[in-house]
């Protein structure tokens, strides 16, 4: 008979909230940079230039790299803001799917077109 | 039979990892979903919570590397700039595929949104891991968060859908090839 394997008890050892909706806003927000610098470098020639950081990838490689930094660099500001403290995490998630929608707007050549 | 190392490197990227993560991901929807859900009876082991925290990074992990071959070694490739007056584009997939208007919408269309999307996928899935790293089966007392790491599972899937949708079409219409031939088996007698 083989040994049963620990149960984990119901939640009754909760945690503060903030630290998950730091990363669900800063993942948003980080969908949202692809999508904002895409149109900028697409539309803006001295962007353009400027986020091609590595040519043979052309300016997508500034795009990403300018999106994952600004990313990477709000989730670590919020997540030390939120950490230990319950946010409202209905507005935020809120937040974070209009900027994940707007972002699939954003990169989609035909609205891309429009602006 | 033989292939060419750009066409490996290409199906190592798509076949493999891009295809890999979309598999990978639809597990992790229906776990997260079907295990963490507030009225979800069944038990969670520290063996369970373990596997899935491991799962997780590790597509997280195969996200990356998906999005990364394909920016940093495949599109070089692709977006390619033939010399003026080369007739034969066939090295070089993006001019040869906006060569035709039948096909220029598969780089206009496709590749301009591929480019772009595919971003959202390993940036969710490192959100998704994270989260559950930190909160595992608390996550059944947390609705909401619940709900945000599940919706954001879904969207990088739909992301790396719309990439692997376009890149495999792309690749069809016009595939990067070149570089050294790779032998796989002796030639067959005529």
């Amino acid at each position: 008979m083989t040994p049963q394997r620990p149960l984990i008890p119901p939640s009754t050892d909760r945690m503060p909230n903030g630290s998950g909706a730091a990363a669900v806003l800063a993942a948003g927000i980080g969908s949202f940079m692809v999508g904002a610098f895409a149109i900028f470098a697409d539309k803006v020639e001295g962007l353009r230039k400027l986020m091609n950081i590595y040519k043979p990838t052309g300016p997508l490689s500034g795009v990403a790299a300018a999106a994952i930094l600004t990313w990477l660099i709000i989730w670590a500001s919020l997540e030390m803001r939120w950490r230990n403290q319950d946010v409202a995490l209905a507005r935020i998630n809120t937040l974070a799917f209009v900027l994940l929608g707007l972002s699939l707007l954003l990169t989609f050549p035909p609205v891309v077109d429009l602006l | 039979m033989e292939m060419t190392a750009r066409s490996l490197w290409t199906m190592v990227h798509g076949m493999g990892f891009g295809a890999l993560y979309l598999l990978a991901c639809s597990g992790a929807f229906v776990e997260l979903y079907r295990r963490y859900a507030p009225s979800s009876s069944g038990e969670v082991t520290e063996g369970d919570e373990t596997f899935l925290c491991a799962y997780l990074i590790a597509m997280a992990v195969v996200a990356w590397i998906t999005v990364l071959t394909g920016a940093f070694i495949i599109y070089p490739w692709y977006r390619a700039a033939a010399p003026p007056g080369t007739a034969d584009l066939s090295a070089f997939p993006q001019m040869l595929v906006k060569s035709h208007p039948g096909t220029s919408g598969w780089h206009s269309r496709g590749m301009e949104w591929k480019e772009h999307v595919a971003w959202f996928t390993p940036i969710a899935a490192t959100m998704v891991s994270v989260v559950f790293l930190k909160y595992g089966h608390r996550l059944k007392g947390l609705p909401q968060l619940r709900a945000a790491v599940l919706f954001f599972t879904l969207i990088s899937f739909v992301s790396a859908g719309i990439a692997g949708f376009f890149g495999a079409m792309l690749n069809k219409h016009a595939p990067v090839e070149g570089g050294q031939r790779i032998q796989l088996m002796n030639r067959e007698k005529q």
